[in-house]
């Protein structure tokens, strides 16, 4: 088996179980969202799922007590826009989340703000709004469990959750 | 004449004119009470009431960390009779200086509990004896009731015992933490789960009588605001606006209406929903974020935090909206006020310098003072009283766990509430009638 094999087992293993146990925010997922979860597919294809999980990124990240998107979190974002403009069979569900350094309703306020903040950028790349809904989760679940900012600051997210089957 | 002098650290204390007891104050040091409690005299099928009950008497007082019990391993007499006469020397000589003494019957499904107080130095009864008659599973209830009526005839305040606490009862790993709404007794027992652990369910509120419960939950897969009926466990959605999340609610004092945010478009204002019209009014309108509202006890205002200086802070507006004045002045951040049922302080949190503390200040933002400190504390909510403060607090880490505290206003006898597991969100009702 050559490296390139492995890497790609490796990775095609780290999709089902991407599939079976999302890790936006732990095993249980939404609580009885009542989301549909489909298949991931084959993230060497890039109209995947697990493709835009993967490849193009489906999370941003916050500094402390911020909602506004980074350089970095634009370039991703405009990854999703582009790859959601191309596979217009989806839509998304934008969840905003925060770190355990507030308080719990504030952090719903804030995680909101996040979600809102993806969603604005991703209409003005020409994402129809219809296509998409935000939700909060505060400080419910987070990613990482550390109290340490090495935790805190994969928790302050805002992550992209593909709803298949569900777009225009 | 005076046995113990009083020093004014009880806040509000007022003794009642024949009250000879009072509590110690020592260079801000508490010097508790000496209380004796002795089992209650079975008068008739009590069975292991009589113990039981004054136990939970006894457990009340001390957990106030104004009173101490003299074992009853010191006693010199025993009380053999509920109208015997009392053997005060005996007492005396064990430094006893509140006496309580009870008797309970049992008869089929009914149970009678009656009590004494007497001063021990004095050698006087302190008010009449009282009596409480109910089924037998309201024991506690009794003995609770017992706790208070002592509490408020010898510190003159107001009674907290008889009271419940509404929370959410956590379990699982802290990345996928299950939680479910509970009430328990204000001390932890008697603990009722409300809701199954199938969908997240935040900050429950009691109705001013104890009726009702709000909360948020994401059972429709969103966080949304409901109403519960305490009795039916009947639960309603409030106000539900698609595209928007509804969090945060609190009841006007005369149970009515509900204050609470609302989000549209990732913006959270404060809003007031009439439960009887369903009419929903906008209380603030801001491009920062308001949330955690909470009323005046007269219900004219709403104390409530806000971001829009840049940072959360605590805010007071008219309960009908409009300018709103900042109260919190102090280095830090401020959220989750709450209005103390005296009218006179407001609870919260602060954030400063990574530590969390629950602090209590005058409602003009005067007299700041910070009753705990620790890695994660929030959420205050006030005993009926006014005078003890309950709240969540969180340990650090991977194996991190909320638990609940009460600590005084005064900010001494800081508790754990032990529960079954860990537990966060505490909401305390009204005195129960």
């Amino acid at each position: 088996m050559n490296l390139t094999t492995k890497i790609l087992i490796v990775v095609m293993a780290l999709g089902l179980a991407a599939c079976k146990n999302p890790n936006r925010y732990g095993a249980d997922g939404a609580n009885g969202a009542g989301m549909t979860q489909g298949g991931l597919g084959d993230p060497s294809n890039p109209a995947s799922p697990a493709y835009f999980n993967q490849t193009v990124g489906d999370r941003v990240l916050f500094a402390v007590d911020q909602s506004t998107i980074s350089d970095q979190g634009r370039m991703i974002l405009a990854g999703q826009a582009q790859w959601l403009n191309t596979n217009s069979n989806y839509a998304v569900i934008i969840e905003g989340h925060a770190d355990e350094q507030g308080t719990r309703e504030y952090n719903l306020s804030l995680g909101a703000k996040r979600a809102a903040a993806v969603q604005d950028f991703l209409i003005s790349q020409g994402v129809a709004a219809a296509r998409m809904r935000t939700i909060s989760y505060g400080k419910e679940r987070p990613l990482a469990i550390c109290s340490d900012e090495e935790c805190y600051s994969k928790n302050r997210r805002a992550v992209t959750v593909l709803q298949v089957g569900g777009g225009l | 004449m005076t046995l113990l002098r009083l020093i004014a650290a009880l806040v509000l204390m007022t003794l009642p004119a024949h009250a000879e007891l009072t509590i110690r104050f020592t260079d801000g040091e508490i010097e508790p009470m000496p209380f004796a409690a002795p089992n209650f005299i079975d008068e008739g099928g009590a069975g292991q009431f009589a113990t039981d009950i004054a136990r939970v008497v006894a457990s009340d007082l001390q957990g106030t960390g104004l009173f101490r019990e003299v074992g009853a391993e010191a006693y010199i007499s025993q009380i053999t009779s509920f109208d015997a006469p009392i053997a005060y020397a005996d007492w005396k000589a064990i430094n006893t200086q509140a006496l309580i003494t009870g008797a309970v019957q049992a008869s089929g499904d009914q149970i009678s509990v009656k009590f004494r107080v007497f001063d021990v130095f004095t050698g006087e009864q302190l008010g009449d004896g009282l009596q409480f008659a109910g089924t037998q599973a309201t024991w506690r209830r009794m003995a609770h009731k017992v706790a208070d009526a002592v509490y408020s005839r010898i510190t003159g305040e107001g009674a907290y015992f008889d009271s419940r606490v509404v929370f959410v009862a956590e379990s699982g790993p802290k990345n996928q933490r299950q939680k479910r709404l509970a009430v328990m007794d204000y001390d932890g027992a008697n603990v009722q789960y409300l809701t199954d652990s199938s969908s997240i369910v935040l900050a429950p509120r009691f109705s001013p009588n104890g009726d009702r419960i709000l909360f948020t939950s994401y059972a429709s897969g969103f966080p949304q605001i409901y109403l519960m009926d305490v009795g039916t466990l009947a639960v309603r959605a409030l106000g539900e606006q698609p595209g928007t999340m509804t969090f945060s609610p609190r009841f006007s004092p005369d149970g009515n209406r509900v204050a609470f945010a609302l989000e549209r478009d990732g913006n959270s204002d404060l809003y007031l929903l009439d439960l009887a019209t369903m009419q929903l009014t906008q209380l603030t309108n801001s491009p920062s974020i308001e949330t955690a509202p909470s009323f005046s006890p007269d219900g004219s205002q709403i104390v409530f935090e806000s971001d829009r200086s840049g940072e959360q802070q605590i805010y007071i507006m008219s309960a009908v909206g409009g300018e709103a004045t900042r109260v919190s002045n102090g280095k830090g951040r401020y959220g989750t006020p709450v209005w103390s049922p005296r009218g006179d302080m407001i609870a919260f949190t602060k954030q400063n310098e990574g530590r969390f503390h629950i602090g209590v200040m005058m409602t003009d933002g005067g007299e700041e003072r910070l009753l705990t400190s620790s890695f994660l504390d929030e959420g205050p909510t006030w005993a009926p009283n006014g005078r003890v403060i309950m709240f969540t607090r969180e340990s650090a880490g991977a194996e991190g766990q909320a638990q609940l505290f009460s600590v005084d206003v005064t900010g001494r006898n800081l508790r754990q509430i032990v529960t079954e597991g860990p537990s966060s969100d505490p909401a305390w009702s009204p005195l129960l009638p």
